[in-house]
């Protein structure tokens, strides 16, 4: 007789210690995955979803994350020498976000460093990258600890509401530690939406409650879980990049360059020559000298179809290709047909065109739509910037 | 004394717009505005400590998100939120309720009737078809059908080309559609009252009709064809109540150098051999521009602010025949917590959008009688919103204010006129009403403001607190509106020029008929054109 109960146990996903709760909210039942846990697409609609992270407030699960703890004596040696920005002056209770790249300068990924979070499993290269440091101990804690990115104008009154005490004084970037049921909740002022936000990390055992004293809490303040669609619009306002649109992991890279740098993704504020050696430096050095051949572009488009993996051109004939877009939406909160794009260095003072083709009841259509680069971020309330934030 | 290159009266939301567009021109502007607030009848305006009310215009769809874009009034502190889930209730407290996705709602309307869950795809598909076509009018400047200009010409070609997108059938049905009812045009389509009634009930809104009244049926129309963000149909609220809006507009007037005086009433437009010059305020202060645009209603601008001696005759009789018919009133209250209501599931989706009261077509009939006969309806049509259910910055958190909307309240009552006793009297008809489907509502209101055609007419200036600024008729549509032969947002009067809601495409807040204005006025002035073109073309 088998002993094996569920002969497909191993096809499904592992659940993170929000699903009771996140699985009875999602009532289109539309999951996918990340990092092989079972990830929410969306639980009722990816625009009402969008509408709480802008206008009132909602829990994004970001358990799946990758999260290490780095420590030892050489442990700040070993990461400066890992990514690229200088970490040597970060603060206690402070969190910054870095990226890390091959000896090519080719990024592999980017992430927050407090405990080292970042989307896809690092271990590996970790372990590479310690390679000579006598006291570093790299521990993964992706699976105990349990996270909630909680996002929106309202955030920070359900929180007080939740009686954590002056977490309105919280800075962005900064951490804060609470007690919480007997045991510890860490509190960072960080998120993904460009909006304002926290991000909630605890003990897997206490991640119910504290999901229901912050449901509790934000009852009256609009609360409402949402998923990865709704991530990705807000984040793309903001600004942000994302692995498998902007950029292609240098280790999963298969085509030579067909990964990114740094400098590339317009991140050239997270590269510090001036601090001592770094994995990459050279090559990136090297690039800055050159300049990059590509640079991550915010776009304005005309009209109101979503440039969805448009070529771009410097001519509305189409006769020169510059570059291609790699994230498009329609702005529902800034009213703008937006897009990041990957455009030839030497093509952005220019015109450019984007080829947007859609589709009206089965015909497939297609028009050239002129194309305004912004510099800012489209979207960058001041909330998300002050502190103390204020109620909305 | 200063002279402005443009005096435009009344700071609502359409003379904002127009005026936001003309300073963009580089002319010199100014918004004179009676109230000590602006917004005219989109405006925020807190009565009660920590409640704002949208205490006329309460929900928004029409807003031409081209113009939103041009002006970049996200920058200027407007955020549009779609809200979603309205609730109707028939007399018998059976529900009928929206869901927000095409199977949960099939299945809904399924239970109710197969054949009207079916029937919804079509009904659905006709309004698009006729909705599209309007849409893509409303930032347009109507033809003149009996001018011969290039333009008027051009102008008629482009109507054609649209109307000729239409099969042979859907040209004859979209013909009959214009003069028929809201119930005749429901007729073909549902078998259940109730969803008969939940869909009729926009055909009345904000019109002296009932639902059996032909012409409905545009009305209908006209309140499904905006949209949120491409969703066409969709409703949203402005974060912060219908102020932002008109707050918004006025941050970019300010921005391209335009200015707003408030608490400036206007007692006349002055006329100089037969060219518009200026204003006088009621402190008799005269104030000169070399254009005037009116941003109030049409009888309002040539029968309360114009010396009938300044107009060319026939123009006055126009203004006074006008139809404008005050029909709604307006029931803004605060509340200590959420209603619930029954036959209603209390989930966030459902319970927090909207509620149509709407009986059955009989009982909004009967409303419609009680109208006819110069009394508010006893059992009246009420659609309801609870705005900060979604907007956590209207109301302190915990609590909430509905907006109700009451069809109908005549202007003038048959018994003499309104008194507040009277105004109170009709607010608690409204109150009694939600009552019976909310017990324990009236235990929760902490304040209440009551408006009839009376108070929207005094406080807002809309003649008979209409609030389309003229009725949605097709003797008052499109190159009939305001007048016939007046469409093009010219006055009869040299240098004067209208862009309120009763030129073309009427009310909803939808800033075009301030946005066509500018662009007429600007081409009178060999300007630059600074309106942008609308967004819907390719839909």
């Amino acid at each position: 007789m088998s002993k094996i109960k569920d002969p497909f146990a191993g096809e499904r996903l592992k659940e993170t210690p929000f699903h009771p709760r996140q699985s009875a909210l999602n009532l289109r039942n539309a999951w996918s995955s990340w990092n092989g846990y079972l990830f929410a697409d969306c639980y009722y609609e990816a625009e009402y979803e969008y509408f709480c992270i802008r206008n009132q407030c909602g829990t994004y699960d970001i358990t799946p994350m990758q999260k290490y703890e780095i420590s030892g004596a050489d442990a700040e040696a070993m990461l400066n020498r890992m990514v690229t920005r200088d970490i040597s002056k970060l603060r206690k209770n402070r969190v910054t976000y870095v990226c890390w790249c091959t000896d090519e300068g080719r990024m592999i990924d980017d992430g927050t460093i407090f405990m080292l979070t970042c989307g896809s499993p690092s271990l590996a290269w970790l372990r590479k990258s310690s390679f000579g440091y006598k006291d570093v101990t790299i521990k993964d804690l992706s699976d105990t600890v349990a996270a909630l990115s909680f996002q929106g104008p309202t955030s920070c009154e359900v929180l007080k509401k939740m009686g954590l005490s002056k977490i309105d004084t919280l800075k962005p970037f900064g951490i804060k530690h609470f007690k919480f049921k007997g045991g510890k909740l860490m509190v960072s002022r960080t998120g993904f939406t460009g909006d304002l936000g926290y991000e909630l990390w605890i003990d897997p055992k206490l991640a119910l409650d504290l999901w229901d004293a912050l449901y509790a809490a934000g009852e009256d303040f609009g609360i409402q879980p949402y998923g990865e669609t709704a991530t990705n619009m807000a984040r793309l306002e903001a600004g942000f990049i994302m692995p498998e649109m902007e950029f292609n992991e240098a280790l999963k890279t298969i085509h030579f360059q067909h990964d990114q740098t740094p400098l590339e993704l317009d991140l050239g504020w997270l590269v510090d020559f001036k601090k001592p050696h770094f994995n990459g430096r050279n090559a990136l050095l090297r690039e800055k000298e050159k300049g990059t051949e590509y640079m991550l572009t915010k776009l304005d488009i005309q009209g109101n179809k979503p440039a969805e993996e448009s070529f771009l051109y410097s001519d509305k004939a189409c006769t020169k290709q510059i570059g291609y877009v790699t994230s498009a939406m329609w702005s529902p909160v800034v009213k703008a047909n937006i897009a990041l794009a990957m455009i030839k260095t030497k093509h952005l003072d220019g015109d450019i065109w984007a080829e947007i083709n859609y589709v009206k009841e089965l015909r497939q259509l297609s028009k050239m739509a002129k194309c305004t680069v912004m510099k800012k971020p489209f979207w960058a309330p001041a909330r998300a910037k002050a502190t103390p934030p204020g109620p909305y | 004394m200063k002279k402005y290159d443009a005096i435009i009266i009344g700071a609502g939301h359409n003379g904002l717009t127009n005026a936001a567009y003309l300073a963009r021109a580089g002319l010199d502007v100014l918004v004179v505005e009676k109230n000590d607030y602006i917004g005219g009848a989109a405006a925020s305006r807190q009565l009660h400590n920590g409640f704002w009310y949208s205490n006329c215009s309460y929900v928004c769809s029409m807003m031409r998100q081209a113009i939103h874009r041009d002006l970049d009034l996200t920058k200027h502190g407007l955020v549009l939120v779609p809200y979603l889930g309205t609730v109707g209730f028939a007399d018998n407290g059976d529900t009928l309720i929206s869901y927000h996705s095409e199977g949960p709602e099939y299945n809904h309307l399924r239970a109710r009737s197969p054949h009207d869950a079916d029937a919804m795809f079509r009904f659905q598909t006709d309004l698009a078809r006729y909705a599209q076509l309007i849409r893509k009018t409303l930032l347009r400047t109507p033809p003149d059908p009996t001018s011969f200009r290039p333009r008027d010409i051009k102008e008629l070609i482009f109507l054609a080309r649209e109307f000729g997108t239409l099969g042979q059938k859907e040209i004859y049905e979209y013909i009959r559609f214009f003069t028929m009812s809201a119930a005749e045009f429901l007729e073909d389509y549902f078998e259940d009252d109730l969803i008969k009634a939940a869909m009729a009930s926009p055909g009345i809104i904000g019109t002296a009709l009932g639902v059996y009244s032909p012409g409905s049926a545009y009305i209908l129309l006209h309140h499904v064809m905006g949209d949120v963000d491409g969703n066409i149909g969709a409703w949203g609220l402005a974060r912060g109540g219908m102020g932002a809006i008109s707050k918004a507009i006025a941050g970019a007037l300010q921005e391209a150098g335009g200015e707003i005086m408030t608490e400036a009433p206007v007692k006349q437009i002055l006329v100089t051999n037969g060219k518009a010059v200026g204003v006088i305020l009621e402190n008799d202060e005269e104030l000169h521009a070399n254009i005037v645009v009116s941003n109030l209603d049409a009888k309002r601008t040539f029968t309360k602010v114009m010396d009938k001696k300044d107009l060319p005759p026939g123009i006055y009789d126009k203004a006074k025949n006008f139809k404008i018919r005050g029909s709604s009133g307006k029931v803004n209250i605060a509340l200590s917590g959420l209603p619930k209501f029954t036959n209603v599931p209390d989930n966030r989706y459902i319970n927090r959008g909207g509620q149509a009261f709407l009986g059955s077509l009989e009982t909004m009939e009967r409303a419609y009688d009680c109208w006819k006969r110069g009394t508010w309806s006893e059992d009246p049509f009420v659609e309801s919103v609870i705005p900060s259910a979604w907007d956590p910055t209207v109301a302190p958190p915990g609590q909430h204010w509905m907006s109700n909307f009451i069809q109908y309240c005549p202007a003038e009552l048959a018994d003499g006129p309104w008194t507040p006793e009277k105004r109170d009297a009709f607010g608690q008809t409204v109150i009694d009403k939600i009552e019976r489907y909310s017990p324990g509502f009236k235990k929760l209101i902490l304040h209440a403001e009551i408006r009839t055609p009376h108070e929207i007419e005094n406080e807002v200036g809309l003649t008979e607190g209409n609030i389309f600024q003229g009725e949605l008729t097709i003797d008052q549509l499109l190159f009939n509106r305001p007048f016939p032969g007046y469409a093009q947002y010219r006055m009869p009067i040299k240098n004067m020029y209208m862009c309120g809601s009763s030129t073309h495409p009427g009310g909803g807040v939808s800033s075009a008929c301030g946005a066509n204005a500018a662009r007429e006025i600007l081409k009178d002035l060999r300007r630059k054109n600074t309106v942008p073109e609308d967004d819907c073309y390719d839909e």
